[in-house]
């Protein structure tokens, strides 16, 4: 996995709330077999609308996706993950993420940003009033800096590390095998083994 | 740690008896009991695991099936070239690393949920993880069961253990009994409305009361499998009798003396008296009717009684502009009797409502009926052999006589994968779990309900209970 440790780009503001993980990648997508390729599927359902923020102009190439709570809610399809980071996003801002998208990210290298709903109103101001506004995304610091204020967000100390460092988590566990040999020698005889 | 004089929760219990290894400031990782794989999350973990050399490191630990993208119509033909792709990977994929597939034809072929339990390798105490979120199924029986993404299926596969951030629990006690009439997914619809669904988020809920303990274990099922629409990583429900009669004699299920150590251990898997959660919540169902809903996501709900609800009346601004975006969506009007609502299409099947139990109290209503002339009803058994129980009993029969589709197994219409989709502007009745927008197809509108609910629907051609049809 590539490091994450600093990211500036642009953002774009999602003004929705409940954006489940079905509306960010629909099931017809989820067929390719690759973790690639994936972008055509993003927010389909809203793409063909020329409404839609990401077919606004001012906010091509933008990097870091802003939107309302309980973003990614629904399926576990890690798709989504992908889906948005095919088409270009390092991070995503929320006021509070669905549980499994969340740790899908963590796992991923797609940074979720849990901010106050208040603090993502007023990025979504403010990128609004300047599309162009500069975002900075510091890992390191555990902050997101834009329009001259800085704001701190929560993650735990060993995702943090592992993003940082952008370690394998198999390669992690690998260095325990001896104690998951040892367990294993204890487990109750009637656990099932398909046969 | 903890000492052991401390009462612990059930959840606290399996998670202790899986902890491979725990550390200050890391995650505790924990023992994979049960794997379940299905075609659409697993093909980028498989060639994960080949980029890096890696083999499976318990392929007897580890199960496949074919289920989300697989035609219902027939068991032959995948017409669509990329879905039959996906599903040759698979089948590639358990050949080279040697996990045992159940495909499409196979008697045991199904919904991953359905399939676990059916052949007895779900399991009280047991850790079961699978590419989908709605593991949480398994939870029913006392199992620690949850989804994970495909990352996390391809650690499993390579190491059959997960890191796991500390565990959060939650109660929720349910008070009251279940009316006549009244079934499993009008109480788990009723709890999503009452907490929202980022309400569970984070915790392991166990759902508890007279009412859970007098469910079935298709109906526990039901509630479990719908934990993760409100948020919670995973349900459970202590194992007692009605457990344990379910297991018994399973192809999986211990045999003999191993029966009866498993039991007794079983049997101690119960919250202590006296055991903190983190959180509580009481459900009171002494007065639910059928329930359904209105709306985009599973807490959008009301009784079938109640009319479409205002946008205005909600006290949040955020729960406001979510309740107009959703009835734009639905096109529905305030204060439309919510039995005025005309649907198009039933779908009975998925891994919240297509088990045996399900199939015979739609059938229940459907016999000596007929589907109205306006709604086209599939019915698709969660799992080959589900089905082939329905046919024994004729229940395939009742299906079509009342001129409902009887499919093979599958998710089908559940997530839309397969052509089993709403066209746009339709709407549908579903016993399944999600009224995502576009969920069964781009612009389809559903709305959630019980498989009794589902055949008074389409016998009516309205949102409709059984009490309706007399
Ligand atoms: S039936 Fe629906 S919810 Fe269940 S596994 Fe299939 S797609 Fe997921």
């Amino acid at each position: 996995m590539e490091k994450f440790t600093v990211h500036t780009g642009t953002a774009v503001p999602l003004r929705r709330s409940n954006v489940d993980t079905d509306q960010i990648i629909p099931a017809v997508y989820l067929k390719r077999v690759t973790r690639t390729g994936f972008e055509d599927g993003l927010f389909n359902a809203w793409r063909s609308d020329p409404a839609f923020v990401l077919n606004n102009p001012a906010y091509a190439g933008a990097s870091v996706l802003v939107a309302g709570p309980d973003f990614g809610t629904g399926s576990s399809r890690e798709h989504a993950v992908w889906a948005l980071q095919n088409y270009g996003f390092k991070a995503v801002v929320a006021p509070r993420f669905g549980d499994i998208f969340r740790g899908n990210a963590l796992k991923a290298g797609l940074l979720p940003i849990e901010l106050d709903l208040k603090v993502v109103e007023e990025l979504w101001a403010a990128i609004e009033a300047d599309p162009q506004l500069s975002v900075t995304v510091d890992l390191q610091d555990r902050q997101l800096r834009a329009a001259g204020r800085e704001w701190a967000f929560p993650i735990d100390d060993f995702s943090r590390w592992r993003l940082l460092e952008g370690l394998d988590d198999i390669g992690l566990t690998l260095r325990h095998e001896e104690s998951i040999t040892a367990f294993e020698q204890g487990r109750p005889e009637w656990t099932p083994v398909v046969h | 740690m903890v000492g052991e004089a401390r009462p612990r929760t059930l959840a606290e219990k399996v998670w202790n008896a899986h902890v491979v290894r725990s550390a200050d400031g890391e995650p505790d990782l924990l023992y994979i009991d049960l794997h379940l794989v299905h075609e659409v999350t697993s093909p980028q973990a498989f060639d994960g695991l080949r980029l890096s050399g890696r083999t499976v490191r318990r392929p007897e630990l580890t199960i496949a099936t074919e289920d989300h993208n697989t035609p219902t119509d027939n068991l032959l033909t995948i017409s669509d070239p990329v879905s039959r792709t996906q599903i040759e990977t698979l089948r590639r994929n358990c050949d080279e690393f040697g996990v045992r597939r159940h495909s499409l034809g196979d008697s045991q072929q199904g919904v991953v949920h359905v399939m676990g339990p059916q052949l007895g390798l779900t399991q009280p105490g047991m850790t079961i993880v699978c590419g989908d979120s709605h593991t949480s199924t398994h939870g029913a029986f006392g199992a620690l069961a949850f989804g994970i993404g495909t990352s996390e299926v391809e650690h499993v596969l390579a190491t059959q253990t997960l890191p796991q951030p500390p565990l959060k629990t939650m109660a929720v006690n349910v008070v009251g009994d279940l009316a006549p009439g009244v079934t499993a997914k009008d109480l788990v619809l009723a709890l999503i409305t009452q907490v929202g669904t980022g309400g569970g988020r984070g915790h392991v809920v166990e759902y508890r009361g007279p009412a859970i303990e007098r469910m079935s274990m298709e109906g526990r099922m039901t509630v479990s499998n719908m934990s993760i629409e409100w948020g919670a990583k995973a349900g459970m429900i202590a194992p007692d009798e009605t457990t344990f009669a379910y297991v018994e004699g399973r192809e999986y299920a211990p045999k003999g003396e191993a029966w009866d150590r498993a039991k007794a251990y079983w049997t101690s898997l119960r919250t202590d008296e006296g055991a903190k959660f983190d959180t509580e919540v009481t459900l009171d169902i002494t007065h639910l009717t059928p329930f359904v809903t209105w709306g985009t996501n599973p807490g959008q709900g009301a009784p079938l009684g109640a009319s479409v609800p205002d946008p205005a009346d909600f006290a949040e601004d955020a729960d406001r502009v979510a309740a107009q975006k959703a009835l734009e969506y639905m096109a529905l009007t305030p204060g439309t009797p919510l039995r005025d609502v005309a649907v198009d299409v039933v779908f009975l099947g998925s891994c919240t409502n297509g088990r045996l139990e399900d199939l015979r109290a739609a059938a229940d209503v459907l016999r000596g009926r007929k589907v109205a002339e306006s709604v086209r009803m599939l019915v698709v058994p969660g799992s080959a052999s589900v089905r082939a129980a329905a046919e024994e009993e004729g229940l395939n029969e009742v299906f079509t006589a009342a001129g409902a589709e009887w499919r093979f197994a599958g998710c089908s219409m559940c997530l839309g994968m397969n052509p089993d989709t709403l066209k746009p502007g339709e709407r549908s009745a579903s016993t399944s779990n999600r009224n995502f927008e576009g969920r069964q197809g781009r612009g389809g509108r559903t709305h959630l309900v019980s498989p009794q609910v589902a055949a008074a629907t389409a016998v009516v051609g309205r949102l409709a209970a059984p009490a309706d049809l007399n």
